[in-house]
């Protein structure tokens, strides 16, 4: 549970033959978890990306003659205790948690790891040494407190040079949509989040890195990026799917444990994180319970989907298994 | 075994060049953060010239790399400044004390992980095809996607204000011949239950992949061959060679037990270096945070070069040169 950290271990022994894509699809149709868990993520994610035109109220809509409300017709989830609408809440933090896990992982996971992962597997002696003892370095970090530290410290730096940026290319609105938070979430989760999926990668090309293709493509005068993109990252895709299902989740999880120790998305801007942090208190649970279950089942089931979502693909894309 | 000696050697001389590099990126950050201590101490009201007196006074106006130098010195003597949280108190005197408190908890925990965590899955496994398999996995998953600042104060409310069984929070020691336990008693079974928890997922997907794999193997068919009992099997044969990669996850369930901390001791009330950490923190008490991370990262550092090291000598095909390590 090392946040945004590819459980890498339980993965090395997916094979890696890849198969086509359409036959895995059927395969997933014919499971009904995955179906299930496909169709929650799916509902999570588009709320999220199409919040502006899903979300009945803004986030910051303040309704005072109906606060702290249970479920009624006009707010489908009750409302908190400045009266705003828990489902358009939760319909923004889940935009929120999209843009943040998902620049993460595609940043952090697919980016610098697949890439360094890659490199480290194929080119091998000095380099691959290089690349694997600063991922051991990351590794012994203690994440979180390095996270605490490092957003506490240079949260007023990033608004600084976010406002610069507004100042110099004349596009405003930058600071005020929360984008400094997002960037920090995202860069503190990137920074520490490549080396589960780098150390994979790495120790499924080295037992590719001798297959006859690369030799073969290696004869024919094929450049190594050529090598590494066209014939490796191919046979890695398996792997790369499951890992990325199973990061996803634990990005999403990473937001909420950031924001609730107060160093990740900053209020007004609504994240699960923030919505729980505001109802648990004890006082407040016990009078308002709808308060923190509202968030809690959302990022629950949305955890627990790519969990398995990502098993149920372990499974199917293994061939020695099924 | 030469593959592995050098690995070994290799791994021991990165150690402090990673713990110097981490205490100087630190160090540094600290320095460049806005609003230091000193600015706290001082107060609202003191006059500007007062803390540059102060700065002055404490050589925090040098460049950063020789107050790291001077931090670096007196660290490696075993002095690691004074605690601004609490003033007068080094800051070693802090931190053994809750360090103590932590450890304790979080070696039941991770004994517990594994405890459940291997039969479990090696149950998971053996049931594979039928509905158990996928709902004890599932059962447990379930567990570990709730996130801990919501499992807190989901079971404090269900443990302590419903049903009342347990207090809500604390941390109550027992003296056991001179030495303070505060693992008997019961304050003691949220914290473990929300720690515990969640981590059996992971053991007991991984062993279950294990499992599944030396179920494949010949010499499994050949002891069901020769008519050996199926439960026989499992614990004789199975088992003991599914176990021997689950050593390679123990640094990874240490590491999430770690971060559980920091909230569970926030959220509970418990006196360990988590909280000390998140109070050091928000009072941004930089000797103090400094010697969390260096101690975090140390302890983290030898708990894995200690698995890897153990691995190496449990699996002879890891020292062979050139094979894939984990």
């Amino acid at each position: 549970m090392t946040y945004a950290e590819v459980p890498g271990a339980a993965l090395e022994q997916l094979a890696v033959r890849p198969a086509p894509s359409f036959r895995v699809l059927r395969r997933l149709a014919r499971r009904p978890v995955a179906v299930i868990a496909l169709a929650v993520i799916l509902t999570v994610y588009l709320a999220g990306i199409l919040a502006p035109w899903v979300a009945p109220y803004s986030f910051t809509d303040t309704d005072f003659q109906h606060r702290l409300a249970g479920p009624t017709w006009d707010h489908p989830l009750g409302t908190d205790l400045l009266g705003r609408d828990m489902l358009s809440r939760a319909i923004w933090s889940a935009q929120t948690t999209v843009i943040v896990s998902g620049a993460a992982v595609l940043t952090g996971g697919l980016v610098l790891g697949v890439t360094l992962g890659l490199l480290s597997g194929y080119a091998g002696g000095r380099l691959d040494s290089v690349i694997m003892r600063v991922a051991d370095a990351v590794y012994s970090v203690p994440t979180i407190l390095l996270l605490l530290i490092i957003t506490a410290t240079l949260r007023d730096k990033v608004v600084t040079v976010f406002s610069d940026i507004e100042d110099f290319t004349g596009i405003h609105g930058l600071v005020s949509s929360g984008a400094p938070s997002y960037f920090l979430v995202f860069g503190a989760l990137s920074v520490f989040g490549w080396v589960g999926m780098a150390r994979l990668v790495r120790s499924q090309v080295l037992s590719l890195r001798e297959a006859q293709y690369v030799l073969a493509a290696r004869a024919a005068g094929a450049s190594t990026a050529r090598i590494l993109f066209r014939h490796l990252l191919p046979n890695v895709t398996n792997l790369l799917v499951v890992a990325l299902t199973l990061s996803l989740g634990a990005a999403a999880g990473a937001e909420v444990a950031l924001t609730w120790l107060g160093i990740g998305v900053q209020s007004p801007h609504p994240s699960f994180g923030a919505m729980i942090f505001q109802a648990s208190a004890l006082t407040t649970l016990r009078a308002h319970p709808h308060l923190i279950i509202v968030p809690s089942v959302v990022i629950a089931s949305l955890m627990l989907s790519f969990n398995l979502l990502g098993d149920v693909l372990t499974d199917v894309l293994s061939p020695r298994r099924r | 075994m030469q593959g592995l000696a050098s690995y070994i050697t290799g791994r021991l001389l990165l150690a402090p060049v990673v713990l110097l590099v981490i205490s100087f990126a630190t160090f540094a950050l600290g320095r460049y953060a806005p609003g230091d201590y000193v600015e706290i101490q001082a107060g609202t009201r003191a006059r500007p010239e007062t803390i540059e007196r102060i700065r002055h006074e404490r050589g925090l106006d040098d460049p950063v790399y020789e107050q790291y130098g001077r931090y670096a010195w007196r660290a490696l003597h075993g002095d690691f400044g004074e605690s601004k949280r609490y003033r007068g108190v080094a800051v070693e005197d802090v931190i053994f004390p809750r360090l103590w408190v932590t450890v304790q908890y979080n070696a039941i925990a991770l004994i517990l992980t594994f405890g459940i965590g291997i039969p479990i899955g090696t149950w998971a496994a053996t049931k594979r095809g039928t509905w158990l398999d996928p709902l004890a996995i599932g059962t447990f998953l379930l567990f570990a996607s709730v996130p801990v600042v919501v499992s807190v104060p989901a079971l404090q409310w269900l443990f302590a204000v419903k049903l009342g069984w347990l207090p809500t929070s604390g941390w109550r020691v027992h003296e056991f011949f001179g030495v303070e336990l505060g693992i008997f008693s019961r304050q003691i079974i949220l914290p473990m239950l929300i720690l515990t928890l969640p981590g059996v997922a992971g053991v007991a997907r991984y062993m279950r992949g294990q499992v599944l794999e030396v179920l494949d193997q010949d010499y499994v068919r050949t002891a069901r061959a020769k008519g050996l009992r199926g439960d026989v099997v499992v614990s004789r044969h199975v088992v003991r060679n599914a176990l021997l990669p689950i050593a390679t996850i123990l640094g990874f369930e240490l590491a999430g037990l770690l971060a559980g901390s920091i909230f569970v001791e926030t959220l509970l009330g418990i006196p360990g270096i988590g909280l000390y950490a998140f109070e050091s923190i928000g009072s941004r008490d930089y000797d103090s945070i400094m010697a969390i991370v260096l101690m975090g990262s140390a302890a983290f550092i030898a708990a894995n070069l200690l698995v890897d090291i153990a691995y190496g000598f449990i699996d002879p095909r890891i020292r062979l040169p050139g094979a894939v390590r984990p």
